[in-house]
């Protein structure tokens, strides 16, 4: 078996896999050098994006469209998902006479897990299949090709300010989903009981930890960092075809989403071993 | 399918050409292989200075892969590949890059950007290659490349609002804008009506006449090849199976050759 993996701009890499009809040996090789490939491109990434010329044009128009762009999504689900983890807990804590812990308890989950991780699930479900689709379509009508006979560097232009707006913009649009995450639990509380925004957003704070906040903050990074990545890779390498459109996007989404996890396990694993 | 060379004698002579020419483009022994299939087997092919020459063959037979070999977006299995005199494989990468920005390629499809206006589309080749251009320069250069295809009104429309014929032209101007020597066309006549394709195929003699460009067409419109051809060659089975001029290839009586010119 042979593989190629096709890097515009570079030269082709190729792999060579004996035991063409083994199936398990096929698949297993598959997985490996989807590894190899994508920590190729990741490895070009950190090339290229400490090389002149800059593309600060494009970095800032990207940064526009995926993170203005997904704002007013993000902070709705941040908001509803306050609303809800607020109503659902309050019977809960009511039964053991613990209703003065509903803000902390929800501004500990929301910062520390909810926040991040929701907010970074949309993300690759919006953003992640967006450039997976936009780069396999330019990949489909060879306007990829098209910039490197102009001269241009696509890589550089298309896939590493994509990667780095992704990795600059999640973190901002956690703290909004966070933010209006508490003020859906402030709205929630209200329903029932009454609490002065100014009380409510003491309590949190007075629960909240630098340690609650700092770790959560770095973990968004890494996952803005894979989503794009991720995305990014799927879509630049994705096969010639309308078919390949749909499946760089969906296969964005998919690797993207299950990467969050991954790391989020990572992260929890690395913040609780630091904390003990 | 098996063909002998046939090379006509004056296949060297081209309508419109001085007598001693140099060679910009020489192809050697090129193969390209793709997984199991074998899509130049071996290739040798030679073009001209000022010299149109028209590449015809079936689908599939690697047209498009000979041309994209040539400005590096498919890389050879093995050959040697000379550009203006300049062997490929001994430049080292700037160089390489300084020799390619010479050569134009006009994508079967426009490759127009989509997320860009005609005018970025432009300005884009321009800013990437020669970032000291200022802003009066820069729409001084877009416009005289869009009044060169007669697309001046259409500055500040999107890809999407074009017409086929239309954005083979804007994808011309925008190859043109760089004032390439060589100009490769991948189909440039390819999904137009008669008419279109017509004013394609002048175009791209008035461009030659313009800017003394050199020219590979690939194509498959017996028109273009015989408004645009000084010579032809004919790909089948991975080589250059025949070669001549447009009257010497239309007149001959092997029915194979003659299948190309009905």
């Amino acid at each position: 078996m042979k593989v190629e993996i096709e890097d515009k701009n570079e030269s082709v890499v190729t792999i060579t896999v004996n035991k063409e009809n083994d199936v398990k040996t096929t698949v297993f090789s598959l997985f490996f050098i989807e590894v190899y490939s994508l920590s190729y491109f990741t490895l070009r990434f950190f090339k290229e994006v400490f090389t002149p010329p800059y593309e600060f044009k494009e970095l800032i128009k990207q940064s526009f469209l995926i993170g203005y762009k997904s704002l007013a999504l993000i902070s709705i689900t941040g908001f509803i998902i306050g609303l809800v983890l607020t109503i659902q807990s309050r019977p809960t804590l009511a039964k053991f006479g613990a209703v003065s812990w509903l803000p902390a308890m929800v501004a500990v989950s929301i910062v520390r897990e909810i926040g991040p991780v929701i907010s970074a699930l949309i993300f690759a479900g919006k953003v992640g299949s967006g450039i997976g689709a936009e780069l396999a379509s330019m990949n489909v009508t060879e306007q990829i090709d098209a910039m490197q006979v102009s001269g241009a560097n696509p890589f550089k232009y298309l896939f590493v300010t994509r990667v780095l707006a992704a990795t600059l913009m999640l973190p901002i649009l956690v703290v909004f989903a966070d933010t209006f995450g508490l003020l859906g639990s402030y709205v929630a509380v209200n329903l029932k009981d009454y609490v002065s925004l100014h009380l409510y957003f003491s309590l949190i704070f007075q629960s909240l930890e630098f340690k609650d906040i700092v770790p959560s903050m770095i973990k968004t990074v890494f996952f803005g960092f894979a989503i794009g990545l991720i995305g990014a890779y799927k879509g630049y390498t994705s096969n010639k075809g309308t078919e390949g459109v749909g499946k760089a996007a969906n296969s964005a989404v998919v690797l993207a989403s299950l990467m969050v996890f991954i790391i989020d396990m990572i992260a929890v694993q690395i913040t609780s071993l630091l904390q003990d | 399918m098996h063909i002998d060379l046939m090379i006509s004698e004056d296949t060297q002579t081209a309508k419109n050409s001085s007598p001693v020419r140099t060679c910009v483009i020489e192809m050697r022994n090129i193969k390209k292989t793709f997984g199991k299939n074998e899509v130049l087997k071996n290739i040798n092919l030679v073009l001209n200075e000022q010299e149109n020459l028209v590449v015809l063959g079936k689908s599939g037979t690697g047209k498009s892969v000979l041309i994209k070999c040539i400005v590096g977006l498919v890389v050879p299995d093995s050959g040697e590949l000379f550009l203006f005199g300049q062997d490929t494989s001994t430049l080292r990468k700037n160089a390489l890059e300084e020799v390619r920005r010479k050569i134009g390629f006009l994508f079967q499809s426009g490759a127009l950007y989509d997320s860009m206006s005609v005018r970025e589309n432009l300005e884009f080749p321009l800013r990437r290659q020669s970032g000291e251009y200022g802003r009066e320069k820069l729409n001084e250069l877009v416009t005289e490349s869009l009044q060169n295809v007669g697309l001046s009104e259409a500055i500040d429309k999107n890809p999407s609002e074009l017409s086929g014929g239309m954005r083979k032209r804007l994808g011309l101007a925008r190859t043109l804008i760089l004032k390439p020597e060589i100009m490769l066309y991948d189909e440039p006549t390819t999904g137009l009506d008669p008419i279109t394709a017509r004013e394609i195929s002048n175009l791209i003699l008035d461009i030659q006449k313009k800017y003394n460009t050199s020219s590979i067409i690939i194509t498959h419109d017996v028109q273009c090849a015989k408004l645009t051809a000084n010579r032809i060659i004919v790909i089948n089975e991975g080589v250059c199976a025949v070669e001549g001029t447009f009257d010497v290839l239309a007149s001959s009586e092997d029915p194979w050759i003659g299948s190309f010119f009905e």
